[in-house]
């Protein structure tokens, strides 16, 4: 039976993945940094037909000790870990604020990027496992509309492709997911086009990709391709485009 | 945002919400709480224009296999909760004829299903629900504690306040699969016996009528539970109506095509067949959006219950103005009463119908159908409707006036503001 460990776990999508791996009986590790809610996705997901779920307070933040905060969770080992917080700033109000800006590396990047660094060497000495890693299709590439977020997600997903290729051969896999622009409590305040994607359909393209043993998955799959054409416009010309 | 007919009454704004502790921070001004938007008129359209749509509270709090009791967020859908309990053993014991319900709004319209001479409406299986008013106060209420708060939500059209959650008692089931018999019938009577022969040797009935043919026709369904208990097919979306047509292919001429070969879709006169829930309980639920169908100008469906006498009478009008539907759906109603304020099912007999949207024209034959129900004493179903007069509404449902001094003053209706003059 599979043991899952979800970090973020109050996420829209977090909790969509994670109501498909209770439905299969699943064993689930949930940590988030509200208490309450978190309490409520537990009892959600025990409902829902999980096999046992525990819970974990966790925040990224400078003050948090990774270090412990993993060695309390990892048990008798993990098969998937599921990394799932982060925030979406309003670009304008973090851009020229130091604090604000360093703070949302601290979120998006340091966070993932701590939690990792104690991870892995626990399931490198596995030898097995999956590495399940949520970052954006903001981090492809840098646009003023959103790139205090975009680079924190870009040095997240360059991390998890050094991992991975670390990993590579030892039995455990790193995925890489690049979701669009999906309707969740990220992006209440947008209005909402033809794009845009429900947070149950990113989760299941997750559980795909992890079945595959996919190493990068854009989510919905189009968004491969977008990115791929934005990716290679000209920097000259890209400056001056309003995205 | 529209209704489920497509109602455009001004503009409408969604307020959202993900967790229980979000709703008083959002709730700063007179709003209407939602669910999944599948009331057909205006009942479920903020008087302000700004909607507190709780499909957000998604959670299930609590399942008991062994008991039966489920516990939910306002939010979780019917749907949600058959797949859920069906494979272990339970299932809801009251359903609307879509899955697509959240469970609060099925609680504020006391929704009736097929097996209404049976089990009663939906108010009837609720054991406690907890409603957050906008001082701040949070009621847990039961049929025995805050009873009247209780009777005052169940049926009460989102007025006195945002349900949290829901508990329900789950009815025991040994497997997906319904043995599903159809009869055709030639004519009302022969419905009406039909319907009395079954009351006490099926748990469901329902039937399916041809309102344009020279006399009224149709297929009378009834079903039982079959203890078969292999696994049954998840339910499907197998067909999406992108959008509404600027045009309705919807007409006088189709509809009467679509409904004579409805019916003799079926060349036996009896026929059995083996049919898994989501197929019995929610046979239109494979087409996404039917309603689009009707077009831009959208429809209005008209409910009512009222004696078999009259129900003749309104068959007779509807056929002769040849402005049909695409099914019309016919039930005997029982008399189990329900613990809710205001309820629409009474003993009688309903009768739904969907209408092409023909401005004026629709309008008139409204007054004269409404002339018929309310002068037999009968009663027009708010969760469908939008033109029901505020005397007529207040007639059929006298205890309006206690519901209305238990609103909560921050929420109200297009629905309410029209059928009470209420701000
Ligand atoms: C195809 C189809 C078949 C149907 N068949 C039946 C049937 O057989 N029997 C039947 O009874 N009905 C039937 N209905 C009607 C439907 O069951 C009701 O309109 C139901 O209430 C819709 O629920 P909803 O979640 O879509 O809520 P909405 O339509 O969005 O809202 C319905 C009511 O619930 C209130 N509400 C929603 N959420 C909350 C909350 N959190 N707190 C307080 N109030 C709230 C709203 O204010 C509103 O008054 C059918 C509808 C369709 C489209
Ligand atoms: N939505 C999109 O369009 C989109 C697109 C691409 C990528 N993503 C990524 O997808 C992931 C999930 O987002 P979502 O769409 O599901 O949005 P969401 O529901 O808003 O989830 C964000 C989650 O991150 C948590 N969180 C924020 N800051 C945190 C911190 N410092 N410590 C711990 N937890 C923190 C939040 O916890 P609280 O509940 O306590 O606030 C919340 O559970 C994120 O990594 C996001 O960047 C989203």
């Amino acid at each position: 039976m599979t043991r899952a460990v979800i970090i973020g776990a109050t996420s829209a999508i977090a909790q969509a993945t994670a109501r498909l791996w209770a439905a299969r009986g699943d064993y689930l590790l949930v940590a988030a940094r509200n208490s309450e809610r978190l309490a409520t996705v537990a009892g959600d997901l025990q409902a829902r037909g999980a096999a046992q779920v525990e819970q974990v307070v966790f925040e990224a933040c400078s003050e948090t000790d990774y270090a412990a905060f993993v060695q309390e969770i990892w048990g008798q080992g993990v098969d998937v870990l599921l990394l799932a917080h982060g925030s979406l700033p309003e670009q304008a109000t973090v851009q020229d604020d130091v604090e604000a800006s360093r703070q949302e590396f601290e979120t998006n990047a340091l966070g993932a990027v701590s939690l990792l660094a104690a991870f892995a060497p626990r399931f490198e000495q596995q030898g097995s496992g999956q590495m399940v890693v949520i970052s954006s299709v903001a981090g492809d590439r840098g646009r003023r509309s959103n790139y205090v977020y975009g680079s924190a997600k870009a040095a997240l997903s360059t991390y998890c492709q050094g991992l991975r290729s670390r990993l590579a051969g030892g039995g455990v896999r790193v995925l890489t997911v690049k979701p669009g622009l999906v309707d969740s409590p990220m992006t209440a305040h947008i209005s909402k086009g033809l794009l845009w994607a429900k947070p149950e359909q990113i989760a299941r393209g997750i559980v795909r990709a992890i079945e595959r043993g996919s190493e990068v998955v854009y989510l919905p799959w189009f968004w491969r391709y977008i990115m791929l054409l934005l990716k290679l416009i000209p920097e000259r010309i890209f400056k001056r485009l309003p995205v | 945002m529209r209704s489920w007919g497509g109602l455009p009454e001004g503009e409408q704004r969604e307020l959202r919400v993900g967790w229980q502790d979000q709703v008083l921070s959002v709730w700063r001004q007179q709003v209407l709480p939602a669910g999944c938007g599948r009331s057909y008129g205006d009942s479920a359209l903020a008087a302000s224009g700004a909607v507190l749509n709780t499909c957000g509270l998604d959670h299930v709090l609590a399942f008991d296999p062994a008991s039966g009791v489920i516990r939910c967020e306002a939010g979780v859908t019917l749907g949600q909760i058959m797949q859920l309990t069906v494979p272990r053993g339970w299932m809801l014991p009251v359903l609307p004829g879509t899955r697509f319900v959240t469970v609060a709004g099925a609680v504020a319209n006391d929704v009736h299903g097929k097996n209404h001479h049976r089990d009663g409406t939906f108010a009837r299986h609720v054991s406690e629900l907890a409603l957050q008013r906008s001082d701040g106060e949070l009621i847990r209420c039961s049929p025995k504690h805050h009873q009247e708060w209780f009777s005052a939500t169940c049926g009460g059209l989102g007025l006195t306040g945002v349900i949290l959650w829901v508990e329900l008692r789950l009815r025991p089931v040994s497997g997906p699969w319904l043995d599903a018999e159809t009869i055709k019938f030639h004519s009302l009577q022969e419905f009406l016996e039909l319907s009395a022969a079954s009351d006490d040797s099926h748990e469901y009935t329902v039937s399916w009528i041809d309102c344009l043919g020279a006399r009224p026709r149709g297929h009378f369904l009834r079903a039982l539970h079959s203890a078969a208990s292999e696994a049954a097919p998840r339910p499907g979306v197998h067909f999406k109506v992108p959008f509404a047509l600027p045009l309705s292919p919807l007409n006088r001429f189709s509809l009467k095509v679509f409904n004579s070969g409805y019916f003799h879709r079926q060349l036996a006169p009896r026929k059995s067949r083996r049919v898994a829930w989501p197929g019995w309980f929610f046979p239109l639920d494979s087409v996404g959006h039917w309603n689009r169908l009707y077009g831009r100008r959208g429809f209005r469906q008209y409910q009512c219950v009222a004696p078999a006498e009259a129900i003749s009478e309104l068959l007779d009008i509807i056929r002769r103005s040849g402005q049909g539907s695409l099914l019309a759906v016919l039930k005997v109603f029982g008399d189990i009463p329900s613990p809710a304020l205001l309820s629409f099912p009474r003993p009688g007999v309903t009768l739904a119908l969907d209408f092409p949207w023909r401005g004026a024209k629709t309008t008139e034959l409204f007054k004269r159908l409404d002339a018929v129900v309310f002068g037999n004493g009968g009663a027009i179903y708010p969760a469908k409707d939008a033109h029901m007069s505020g005397a007529d509404f207040r007639a059929a449902y006298p205890r309006w006036e206690r519901l209305e001094q238990l609103r909560d003053a921050n929420i109200n209706s297009l629905f309410w503001r029209r059928v009470t003059g209420a701000v």
